[in-house]
């Protein structure tokens, strides 16, 4: 991984030659080691021996490129929480994730419920310059669930938002979820819900089972998600419309999904890393750096969250990346905050969690944590498979890097990683935004 | 055995019987005029209380000065915790005022486990949250032993031999809000590591879903219980339960799953009642119930102190009962 060329300053301008790369293929074996050059923001060949005339050179040799991953769900906290993150350390820890494109919780303080809260997030995103902030608006005011937020104006801002949510409560009043729904027809909007009945989950701490009745931990019931989304499936299905389902945490969930899907309703869904790698086990120790919302859930439920994510029934990969500052969970449990963070580890825990396992190729992870959480998002310039023309915004990561201890340090402002000191595999080696470099040799660029 | 004593887990079958047995060494002190022993002279133990308990606080303060520790208590009322210190650091406090052991009280599941990862000395779990209450279990035990096994050394006239000995084979049964029960939650680890047979009566809502996997049996039926009960151990029915329709009203429960007179008498001849404490005399206990001879709620407390004291001194004093210690005193 040697860059040579124009010095620093000139990145903006310079030609990017991606040397010896591995482009996964369908299937694995359509793989194919080639050169990638980047110019103008876009891909401007592919092939071998490309002309290297001006261009800085990146020697790729045992790195594959994926097209620059999309998180369709961060909490960048700024507005209001700036002691957690920011939206400039947010997108640095995004960037440095392999992240192209973040999807920007509307949970902030003030609420992202209008479209100057939503424009300022964008800006925000613009002038930290590490990945696209792509805002989601709250779908009800104050994410109070009793009226609709200004959904078209947030649509018609500058901010072009699409991905409605009220994320972190659940639109649990259906007349309104139906209306939310509904309504976001009009500019192809999306309600992504967070999937949780309030009554069945009050005071909830930990997944319903045997972990949370040994710990004396109140019980979160499978059954107040599952609830939730069968309701929003029928509910989408009855008006037309398209529904998102933030975090799935259940194999029940998966199933009803999986469902809705055959009947051909326009239902995606998202896993997030944790889910996918962690179970109810870890909160033996009552370390609140595993209490998250949802809760982590069973061995059963890991392992058809992934078998749902390979057959294509959980769309995508989404790291409900959640930082807190250390007090929020030095803590009890019952006193601690909900959440993980996960931009920087995302990409290794699903080479853990997908790869390792055999359920997912290369090619498999580019479509679960690119190609499709962008179609999701609406989001036009991310997410296109590599090809020339397509836009320059690529993920080079070793899949050989020998397997490391997570460090809780990083980019983000906030150390609640449950990852810390677990060994994943891999390494993120570079990041490009439309042609100019974000992360080089795993550093911020 | 451990440094900390956070669940009853914690404990092997041969840790608690060695508790059980110092605490019968312990006990025989509470009939002399002078109830102290020096073995804690010079440690300090704290207490933490973060819920109002005056009687589990009042016990282990008895235990710590009966050995002789000093005993610094510390509420959550009127110290900085009111202010929105956090538990860690008061911990740290503590930690830096060098406290040898902290008995802590928290309204919080898995409140003892986290402070223990915080200071060096020894933490007791005096009940946290609707997790554990591991001296209550062992109090409970102890009591049941005595009651049901006998007191004493083998061989020693007028005994039967409980020491050295566990429960087998001795049927407990635990009555009421086992979901929200830290004192279920630690009798039914401990009880069934002493070798007793624990079953569970309650109505569904009033027990955890995942139940099955707990080391005893489970009823909705506590008539069809009590014939075939050593034990009965009542729990308290909390306030706030009776308006979260975990049952349809006071007067229900109190008809299916109370204990009063008529219960009582289906129980066998030697059987034992017995209750934590505080009670709702007239709900989950009948008051004619609670004041019978069967009723072991007094003794109980007694026996919660020399109880108490037995796991202060093996977890600050040392590793076994030294049986030439105590006749030095007491002699």
């Amino acid at each position: 991984m040697t860059a040579a060329g124009p010095g620093p300053g000139e990145e903006n301008r310079a030609r990017w030659l991606i040397r010896g790369v591995t482009i996964p293929g369908a299937g694995g074996p359509g793989s194919r080691v080639t050169d990638i050059l980047l110019g103008g923001g876009s891909i401007a060949a592919i092939g071998s021996g490309l002309d290297q005339a001006g261009a800085r050179v990146l020697d790729a040799d045992g790195l594959i490129a994926l097209p620059g991953l999309v998180d369709l769900h961060t909490h960048l906290r700024e507005p209001g929480r700036e002691d957690a993150e920011t939206v400039e350390t947010g997108t640095a820890a995004a960037a440095l994730g392999g992240y192209a494109a973040v999807h920007a919780m509307a949970n902030t303080d003030p609420v992202a419920d209008t479209a100057g809260v939503v424009e300022q997030v964008w800006r925000l995103g613009r002038t930290a310059g590490h990945c696209d902030v792509q805002p989601v608006g709250a779908v009800t005011v104050g994410l109070a669930g009793a009226r609709l937020a200004e959904l078209g104006t947030m649509a018609d801002s500058a901010a072009r938002v699409r991905v409605f949510s009220d994320d972190g409560r659940c639109v649990s009043d259906p007349l309104l979820m139906r209306r939310a729904l509904e309504y976001v027809k009009a500019f192809d909007g999306v309600i992504a819900q967070h999937a949780q009945d309030p009554r069945l989950t009050e005071g909830a701490q930990l997944n319903e089972g045997e972990m949370s009745a040994r710990l004396g931990l109140a019980g979160w019931p499978a059954v107040a998600e599952e609830a939730i989304i069968a309701r929003d499936c029928l509910l989408a299905a009855h008006v037309g419309s398209a529904l998102h389902v933030c975090h799935v945490s259940t194999a029940g969930s998966a199933e009803i999904i999986r469902w809705a899907k055959s009947k051909g309703w326009r239902v995606t869904a998202e896993v997030t890393p944790h889910h996918l790698l962690l179970t109810d086990e870890f909160a033996a120790g009552y370390d609140p750096v595993f209490k998250v919302n949802p809760p982590l859930r069973t061995e059963a439920d890991v392992a058809e969250l992934r078998r749902a994510l390979a057959d294509g029934t959980i769309d995508c990969v989404a790291t409900d990346h959640a930082p807190h500052p250390v007090e929020a969970k030095e803590t009890e449990w019952a006193e601690a905050a909900f959440g993980m963070t996960g931009l920087e580890t995302a990409l290794r825990a699903v080479h853990r969690a997908m790869v390792d396992t055999g359920l997912l190729d290369w090619h498999g992870v580019a479509d679960r944590m690119s190609v499709r959480p962008a179609r999701i998002g609406r989001l036009t310039g991310h997410g296109a498979p590599l090809a020339v023309g397509g836009p320059a915004n690529l993920t080079l990561y070793d899949p050989a890097a020998p397997a490391e201890a997570v460090t809780s340090a990083g980019a983000s402002k906030s150390r609640n990683t449950p990852f810390a000191g677990m060994e994943l595999p891999g390494r993120v080696v570079a990041t490009f935004l439309r042609g100019v470099p974000t992360v080089l040799d795993g550093k911020l660029a | 055995m451990k440094r900390h004593l956070i669940s009853a887990a914690d404990l092997s079958r041969a840790d608690a019987v060695l508790i059980l047995d110092t605490a019968e060494e312990l006990a025989s002190l509470a009939d002399r005029p002078i109830k102290k022993l020096p073995t804690l002279r010079g440690r300090t133990v704290v207490n933490l209380f973060y819920e109002d308990s005056t009687r589990t606080r009042i016990s282990f303060e008895a235990a710590a000065k009966r050995l002789s520790a000093d005993v610094i208590n510390f509420s959550a009322k009127g110290s900085s915790v009111a202010k929105g210190e956090s538990l860690k650091d008061t911990a740290l406090t503590l930690e830096a005022m060098g406290a040898d052991a902290v008995v802590i009280r928290h309204g919080a599941s898995g409140a003892a486990h986290r402070l223990a990862g915080w200071v060096r000395g020894s933490v007791l779990n005096a009940g946290d949250g609707t997790h554990e209450h591991p001296t209550q279990a062992l109090l409970d035990a102890f009591t049941i032993r005595r009651r049901l096994k006998g007191v004493g050394t083998p061989g020693t006239s007028g005994t039967s031999g409980a020491r050295g000995a566990g429960l087998d084979g001795i049927r407990v049964t635990i009555v009421g809000d086992v979901l929200h029960s830290r004192v279920a939650r630690s009798n039914v680890l401990l009880l069934s590591t002493l070798g007793a047979e624990v079953t569970l009566a309650a109505p569904p809502t009033l027990l955890p879903l995942a139940v099955g996997s707990w080391p005893c049996a489970v009823s909705y039926d506590l008539d069809g219980e009590l014939p075939k009960s050593d034990v009965v151990m009542m729990l308290r029915v909390q306030q706030e339960r009776m308006t979260a329709a975990y049952f349809p009203s006071v007067r229900e429960y109190s008809r299916r799953y109370g204990l009063d007179a008529s219960r009582m008498a289906r129980l066998p001849e030697h059987a034992i009642v017995m209750h934590p404490g505080p009670m709702n005399r007239g709900v989950e206990i009948a008051a004619e119930v609670a004041d019978s001879v069967r009723s072991t709620i007094v003794e109980q407390v007694a026996n919660g102190v020399t109880t108490r004291m037995a796991v202060l001194y093996l977890l600050l004093g040392g590793t076994e009962f030294p049986a030439t210690e105590l006749p030095a005193v007491a002699r």
